[in-house]
Formats: structure tokens, C-alpha cells, sequence
């Protein structure tokens, strides 16, 4: 998962200090895995560097928790092209993919489509391997039937979550 | 949405209502010859009424469906029987052996109701029996067979008289993951082989991996998957 990618849409929304951006971002995507501090300065160093982010204001007091950013029109147009690109289809994607969704939803972009953008690119690659189990031999076909299981579960999941995209942006709202 | 140029089977704004019930609400649909679509979607979302619109079985309450330039809303309903008897093939997810007649008979069946001598027939159904690798069973009846056997003798059946068009619903749904991995490839590359165009509606990835092409049909509306990425 980018951790950048989400940051920047999290400040899509408006300016946010640092900590408060940490505090956002455990609490959509942490879960049990929540950000480091060094991470989040780290990687807003990043981002300002490459002009994706501005420092919107400076509190009193000096360190770099004390900082306000905001995103530029780069940084929004980084974080749409993130999420229009469909991620290379391989397994235990969920995390990257549950993210995606979530700060679609957040900055009221089209979630749907970023599902079906990747379920036609999952597809794709489904169609590939299974080209190639039958022209192969049985390794090949065992090798490739694992993928195959692999994307196919990936999928369902990718339904399901279409088919609850309503439920998930009330509780994204809260 | 104009259907693309060389489409043998194009459905647009297709809409039907079982009472209250919207099944197709907008839905489009193109294929062309030689082409394996799959139709894709959640139980009830409306891609088996889409099936049944485009194969002529069921009218839509409105939309245009036309095969090979041909409007299907224009033809009687005798016409309509004609093009489902030597135009289309079907084969569906179970019990479409006929439980009295031997495998050979079953296959040699749309042969010999339009008309075609026991013989001719016979000989027609055993070339498509071997292609399907299940002439070994020519004598048995469908009770004898096993349910990936019998399957391959329904699509030996829906390909004896050279469809143009093969629909196929959930052709896979009631076999394990071998056997149907093997009624699909048979069934693709037989298709393939006399470029008939097939639309297979499944709910399966794994199988709609062998098409070359996707529609997802969700609440009766249905979207292109090439046309996402």
C-alpha cells in the first residue's frame, strides 16, 4: 500500500498537521498495523519535496508535528491517477485495494469504478493463464491454476464489495 | 449506443418487468461471430432474462434486439422458432438430456426434428460425440453417465447442427473444477473451430477466463468491461 498516496488523499478534504494526519489514517486503514511518527514526517518531507503538498501554516513552538499541509493541484492529481490505475493483478492485493476504495468514497470520487477498473484488469490476467494452462504441460497448469485461485478469490471479493459500496460509504462518512 | 459494425447478435436498451420486478433495465449487448462473451453478475441481477431476450425465448418490454441485421421484435413467432432451432444452440445447467433416448439419439435430436434422416443424423451426432471425447457412450442413457459426461453430450447436441450462435447458461454450475474446466475447453475450442459466437453466462471467474470478452449486467444495466480500462 502507498502510504503516500493515502496521505495525500486524506488531505484531499483540507489542511491537516501532522499528527492529526496519523490519527486519520490509523483509524480509516491502521487497524492493527497504525503509522509511526518518523513515518508520517518522512513521508511528507517526500511529498513536499516532489511539490505534491504545501506547508499551509506553521504553529508556535517550532518541530515538525507543528506543521499544517495541504495538498496542491499536483498532489490531487497525483491521487487520481493512483486510483484510476489498476494495481498489478497478484495476490493479497486486499489491503491496497480496501484503501483505494475508502479514499474514493472520501473525496466523493467514482468507487465503483476503481472496483471494476481492477476486476477487467484481474480478468485480463485470468485470461492470460488460463491461455497458457492450455497450452502448457501439467506443471504449467499447476502453476497456473494456483494464480488462477488465487485471482479468483481477489474477485469475489471485489464483487462483494461492489455489491456493498452503499453500507461502506455511510460507515466511511461517520 | 449504436451496436459496433460486424455484430451478428446486438441488444439495445433492452427493458423487461416480471410485475414489479425489473430484470433488464437499459441493458446493451453485442457479439460477433466467432466471439466468446461472457455475461457476468450477481444471482437475480438479470443475465439469464438477458439470455433468454437475446436468444428469442422471451420478448423485452421494449429495446431492439437484432440478429445478423435481422430485427427479432419483427419476426412471427414461427420464424423465431425456426432461427432457435437451426441458428442457435443452447445448453443449460441441467436436465436437458431427454432420460429415454440413448446419448447418440439425444445428440442426433435438433438433427432429426428438422428433419434429417436417422442415419445422416447419427453419423452427424458420433463426429461431434468423438470431438467432445464422449463417442464411448453413444449406447448409454443419460442415467448411465456421469454429470461431466453428460454435460459434453448436451454441448455435442447444441453444436450438431452448426449454430451460429451457442448460449450457454451456467453450462459449468453443476460440475467439479476439472470437469468443468474440460466441458469449457471443449466447448470453446469446438465453438472456436466453426466460428459460432458463444454467450456464456456464468457467475464463476474461472470460467468466464475462457471467454475473450466480459459484460457485467448488475440491476438489469450492463457494462462492458473492455470499455472500463
Amino acid at each position: 500500500m502507498s502510504i503516500g498516496h493515502t496521505l495525500l488523499g486524506l488531505l484531499e478534504s483540507g489542511p491537516r498537521h501532522g499528527y492529526d494526519l496519523k490519527r486519520a489514517f490509523d483509524e480509516k486503514f491502521g487497524h492493527d498495523r497504525p503509522l509511526h511518527y518518523g513515518q508520517v514526517y518522512s513521508t511528507m518531507s517526500r511529498l513536499l519535496k516532489n511539490g505534491l503538498v504545501e506547508v499551509d501554516g506553521i504553529e508556535p513552538g517550532g518541530g515538525p508535528e507543528r506543521k499544517r499541509y495541504a495538498i496542491t493541484d499536483a498532489g490531487i492529481t497525483d491521487v487520481q491517477r493512483w486510483l484510476a490505475t489498476p494495481e498489478k493483478p497478484e495476490p493479497y492485493l486486499q489491503s491496497t485495494l480496501y484503501t483505494k476504495v475508502v479514499l474514493a468514497l472520501l473525496t466523493r470520487r467514482n468507487a465503483a469504478d476503481i472496483l471494476d477498473t481492477q476486476r477487467a484488469e484481474h480478468l485480463r490476467m485470468m485470461r492470460i493463464l488460463t491461455d497458457r494452462k492450455r497450452k502448457g504441460d501439467l506443471a504449467d497448469q499447476l502453476i497456473c491454476d494456483h494464480a488462477l485461485f488465487h485471482l479468483e478469490a481477489d474477485l469475489r471479493w471485489l464483487e462483494l464489495t461492489a455489491a456493498r459500496l452503499d453500507k461502506l460509504a455511510e460507515v466511511v462518512a461517520k | 449506443m449504436t451496436p459496433p459494425p460486424g455484430s451478428l447478435l446486438a441488444a439495445e436498451e433492452l427493458r423487461k418487468a416480471y410485475g414489479p420486478t425489473v430484470a433488464l433495465d437499459g441493458a446493451e449487448f453485442s457479439i460477433h461471430p466467432g466471439e466468446v462473451v461472457a455475461v457476468m453478475g450477481p444471482s437475480g441481477s438479470g443475465k439469464s432474462t438477458l439470455l433468454h431476450c437475446l436468444a428469442g425465448i422471451v420478448p423485452p418490454d421494449s429495446g431492439s434486439i437484432t440478429y445478423n441485421g435481422h430485427e427479432l421484435a419483427g419476426m412471427s413467432d414461427a420464424q423465431r422458432s425456426a432461427l432457435r432451432r437451426s441458428e442457435f444452440g443452447f445448453v443449460f445447467q441441467f436436465g436437458q438430456l431427454v432420460p429415454e433416448l440413448t446419448c447418440v439419439e439425444n445428440v442426433a435430436l435438433p438433427l432429426r426434428l428438422n428433419g434429417t434422416s436417422r442415419k445422416e443424423a447419427e453419423k452427424a451426432a458420433l463426429t461431434w460425440m468423438e470431438r467432445l471425447e464422449v463417442d464411448g457412450l453413444r449406447k448409454k442413457r443419460p442415467g448411465e453417465v456421469s454429470g461431466g459426461q453428460g454435460q459434453r453430450v448436451a454441448v455435442a447436441r447444441a453444436l450438431v447442427t452448426n449454430p451460429r450462435v451457442l448460449f450457454a447458461d451456467e453450462p459449468t454450475g453443476a460440475l467439479d473444477s476439472l470437469n468443468g474446466e474440460r466441458v469449457m475447453e471443449l466447448l470453446t475450442d469446438a465453438a472456436r473451430s466453426t466460428n459460432a459466437a458463444v454467450v456464456l453466462v456464468t457467475h464463476e471467474a474461472r470460467v468466464a477466463a475462457y471467454s475473450d470478452r466480459e459484460i457485467v449486467v448488475r440491476d438489469g444495466k450492463s457494462r462492458d468491461m473492455e470499455r472500463v480500462v
